[in-house]
């Protein structure tokens, strides 16, 4: 942390609660805390992955698709290819740090993308009584940062809500009561009120954020929401205030009807937004890392409107933090019918928790067991230099 | 059973009301803030004098019957000032023509309006059209600048004036639980104003299909939804065919499964992804006729419901367990809505939804049941579930009062009735939901938005809220305009809750 916040910050926390927190006193020993930081995007609404991931070595996949099908993809492995609007993150995967996990998802076979969603932010498939979501859990019980968990957006999403506090913002110049005295009276009048831990952490989370040094980056984000939600979190990795994890979606991806044109667009501002965070990061990629989600995958087979239904399997991105990168996780299990889920849909062969799972414990340093109850993930090769012999490469009929 | 347990039973009961607030009565001097609460946007000054003299029971059964109440001249005249939410889709798509009716002017495809004012606004419109399409150089006259000027795009003000009529009749409406009713079942029956199409059919969607059924039977709810061309157009149902053949495309499932999930039966409801085919298959070729006059997708922006016989799957279907015969044409949906409607799973899940809202986030299952009971009782008939709940005793207990936290829409509308003010510019405080997260028939998920007060609850909303109680009693909030103080404290954390 950079010395003059925590001159400024300490001030004010000491006139809040009358002692140094423990997190800021850690901070202060300098860069050895320095945290990891893991950066969750949601893509609502289930995107089409066997659009954006084209798996045109497939031989069943044109048939499956014959107006949709993708015929100028990118090269990524001979088998697999980006969709062309994905160019911006072709120079992470040739950077050998762009790690795609195909046939990923839920072992839950609902269709609901109320449900789906809410089963990969619980972390808990199948259990709807789970009250907490894994990214909270994913937090060690400590006095950290009050700004340790983020989420941009007016709202804080499923997978952020839990015992440890979390905040969401729609941008660090925004987060604050404009008018000083009110802030301090209503800092006073919902302390005593049935909102006061809500209240405590939010104008702890104030005073932290009033104190950041101004933007700095020299990347130019995408105009688009994601876009300048992950330049606000890359603002916050980079001013040391001790962000743990953080938490950004985009929504756009339910295409049931002409999804080529609407997905070009969809996959442009998701590719460049996180191409944009890539390199604005650049060497503090080390300690962050990123990965995407989406709730469930779309048909195998495109249906009569030019679009997809609701299906099963989906793509996942992640990179940094020493993320095996430049190559395909996960078994792909193909797209003949008998292979396919129910029939329709492509089947999941790694459970998203197994890919999280790695990320909470090696990354966060966290114990997976609390995050996933009742979960064993199977041996992933996400992270590590077993790049010689994966266990987990994708195979291919 | 025995004596002695029976007595200890009776004994664990009364200790378990006791420590129940559902059980506990609200006093009596709460009840009429509690009602405001509930069954408006909340109290205006003078409000709560008014429903004392008039009787709380009275007063109830009143909202309950909104058309024996007349209605606020204020608000009929800031209605007045708007020009399109009268208009049916189809002549709001000719006097507003979306991008799709330029375009083809543009291509000489079809002629200007005659109209003089029309037609120079439209001509304006077209230029700037070529000259972003073609690069070409062509330019405004000085009297389609000034036309411009005066106008927003169409599609801005259609889109527009939908956002200024809710929150003026929310603000200003005597029939205030008509009003909450009407953002309920708009939100369940949830389309999205910016999805295509949509932008044109949504006002007529509220007003047509929406408005008139909220204290009417759900059957008729559903129906007016089901055949609106706004939903069908949302849920991509006016895609879904009989399997490829011809011009045929072949089927959709999305408003199938929606139509079970979040309209009827819930997700947890007992249907299977079969049942979704099968429905799907039941509802193919409920389609839009475009509007006359016009081609392609122009023609959906005032577009009707069509059944089409030549794009339906007549085949025989089996939904939830019911036989549906071949041949059945049309009545195939129909028939899908009876059975869905008539599904004990649809009562309660409308039950305990209604009872979030109305009564708490997790509201007591007797109270659904008995709701849902009276559902199933009165086939549907919404105005007698509601008086139900409304006479409960959870309904009036300390474990309703004051526990839902106000959604965005409810707080920002709340302070203004509160402070007596006047909506200037309802567009500002649009703007304003739209930052707390609740940006006005743009929910973009079939979902809606949530009816549980502790999802609205996080810091980026409690500063934006702390802000705008700020701003409003300086009279600096953004459209709103305060003549006097406001009898209740808008900084209070009690504020936050309803």
């Amino acid at each position: 942390m950079n010395r003059r916040i925590f001159v400024k910050t300490s001030g004010l926390a000491l006139f809040g609660t009358g002692a140094i927190p423990g997190w800021l006193a850690r901070a202060a020993e300098g860069q050895k805390t320095r945290k990891k930081v893991l950066v969750t995007i949601f893509q609502r609404g289930a995107m089409d992955g066997l659009h954006a991931v084209v798996p045109y070595g497939d031989p069943r996949y044109k048939p499956l698709r014959p107006t949709l099908a993708i015929t100028d993809s990118l090269n990524l492995d001979g088998f697999f290819g980006l969709h062309p609007a994905l160019a911006p993150l072709k120079p992470i995967w040739d950077a050998k740090q762009l790690a795609i996990i195909e046939a990923v998802g839920s072992p839950d076979p609902t269709r609901s993308h109320f449900d789906a969603q809410d089963y990969m932010e619980s972390g808990t498939p199948g259990l709807k009584a789970t009250r907490d979501g894994w990214l909270n859990r994913a937090l060690p019980a400590d006095a950290a940062s009050p700004v340790r968990a983020v989420a941009v957006g007016p709202d804080l999403p499923r997978m952020l809500r839990g015992k440890q506090p979390a905040v969401a913002l729609n941008s660090v110049r925004e987060f604050q009561v404009r008018d000083a005295m009110a802030a301090r009276e209503f800092e006073s009048s919902f302390a005593s009120s049935s909102m006061a831990d809500l209240s405590r952490e939010t104008f702890e989370a104030v005073r932290i954020l009033k104190s950041l040094p101004a933007a700095d980056s020299k990347v130019t984000y995408p105009a688009s929401r994601l876009g300048q939600s992950l330049k606000e979190i890359a603002r916050l990795i980079k001013a040391d205030v001790g962000l743990e994890v953080a938490f950004a979606d985009m929504g756009g991806w339910d295409t049931h009807v002409n999804e080529a044109p609407r997905l070009a667009q969809l996959l442009g501002e998701f590719g460049g937004a996180l191409a944009a965070f890539w390199q604005d990061l650049g060497d503090r990629l080390d300690d962050v890392a990123v990965v995407t989600m989406s709730e469930f995958g779309r048909t195998a087979k495109e249906n009569g409107s030019r679009g997809t239904d609701h299906g099963h399997a989906n793509v996942m991105f992640a990179f940094g933090g020493g993320i095996q990168g430049g190559r395909i996780h996960g078994k792909w299990p193909g797209l003949a019918p008998e292979n396919l889920h129910e029939r329709r849909d492509l089947a999941v062969t790694t459970d998203f928790r197994t890919v999280l799972s790695p990320l909470v414990s090696s990354h966060l340093g966290n114990h997976a067991a609390n995050v996933f109850p009742g979960f064993t993930p199977e041996p992933f090769t996400l992270f590590g230099a077993a790049a010689s012999q994966p266990t987990n490469g994708a195979r291919r009929e | 059973m025995s004596r002695r347990i029976t007595i200890s039973l009776a004994f664990l009961g009364c200790a378990f009301a006791a420590s129940d607030p559902f059980s506990k009565k609200l006093s009596h001097d709460l009840q009429i803030a509690h009602a405001l609460n509930r069954l408006s946007f909340g109290a205006r000054p003078g409000d709560a004098e008014a429903v004392k003299k008039l009787g709380l029971k009275k007063w109830i059964h009143r909202q309950l019957h909104p058309g024996t109440l007349a209605e606020n001249p204020q608000l009929e005249e800031k209605l007045a000032s708007l020009k399109t939410i009268n208009l049916s889709a189809s002549e709001m798509a000719a006097a507003y023509p979306p991008p799709q009716v330029i375009k083809a002017m543009a291509e000489g495809k079809l002629a200007l309006p005659d109209e003089p004012e029309q037609r120079e606004h439209l001509a304006a419109l077209v230029t700037l059209y070529k000259r972003r399409q073609n690069g070409s150089n062509e330019k405004l006259t000085p009297a389609q600048r000034k036309s411009l000027l005066l106008n927003p795009p169409p599609g801005q003000t259609v889109a527009g004036e939908l956002v200024e009529a809710k929150l003026y009749r929310a603000t200003y409406s005597e029939r205030q639980l008509q009003e909450v009713l009407a953002d309920f079942w708009f939100n369940h029956f949830n389309v999205y104003v910016d999805k295509g199409a949509d932008r044109y059919l949504t006002t007529s969607y509220e007003r047509d299909a929406i408005r008139p059924h909220v204290l009417g039977k759900f059957r008729d709810l559903l129906h007016a939804t089901a055949t609106h061309p706004a939903m069908l157009f949302y849920l991509d149902n006016w895609q879904s065919t009989i399997v490829a053949k011809g011009k045929a495309k072949g089927l959709n499932e999305n408003y199938a499964r929606e139509l079970m999930e979040l309209h009827t039966l819930g997700v947890d409801g007992g249907y299977t992804q079969q049942d979704v085919v099968e429905v799907a298959r039941c509802f193919t070729g409920w389609t839009i006729r475009p509007a006359s006059g016009t081609r392609g997708r122009a023609g959906l922006y005032g577009g009707e419901f069509f059944y089409n016989p030549r794009l339906h799957d007549n085949g025989e279907k089996t939904v939830l367990g019911v036989r549906i015969p071949a041949g059945g044409g049309q009545k195939d949906g129909e028939q899908v809505l009876d059975i869905l409607v008539h599904h004990p799973s649809t009562a309660s899940f409308l039950a305990r939804k209604l009872a979030t809202r109305f009564v708490a986030d997790d509201p007591p299952a007797a109270l659904v049941e008995r709701m849902a009971s009276k559902f199933r009782g009165t086939d549907g008939d919404l105005t007698k579930v509601m008086a139900l709940m409304f006479e409960s005793k959870e309904f009036w207990s300390e474990g309703a009062y004051q526990s839902k936290m106000k959604s965005p829409l409810e707080l920002v509308v709340s302070a203004v009735r509160a402070t007596g003010a006047d909506l200037e510019r309802p567009l500002a405080l649009a703007n304003l939901l739209k930052t707390m997260g609740q940006p006005l028939y743009r929910k973009q998920e079939p979902t809606g938005y949530s009816n549980n007060g502790e999802d609205w609850t996080n810091s980026a909303s409690l500063l934006a809220r702390m802000n705008f109680a700020v701003a409003l009693e300086e009279n600096k909030a953004p459209g709103v305009r305060t003549a006097k103080s406001a009898a209740v404290n808008l900084r209070a954390p009690e504020f936050q809750k309803r």
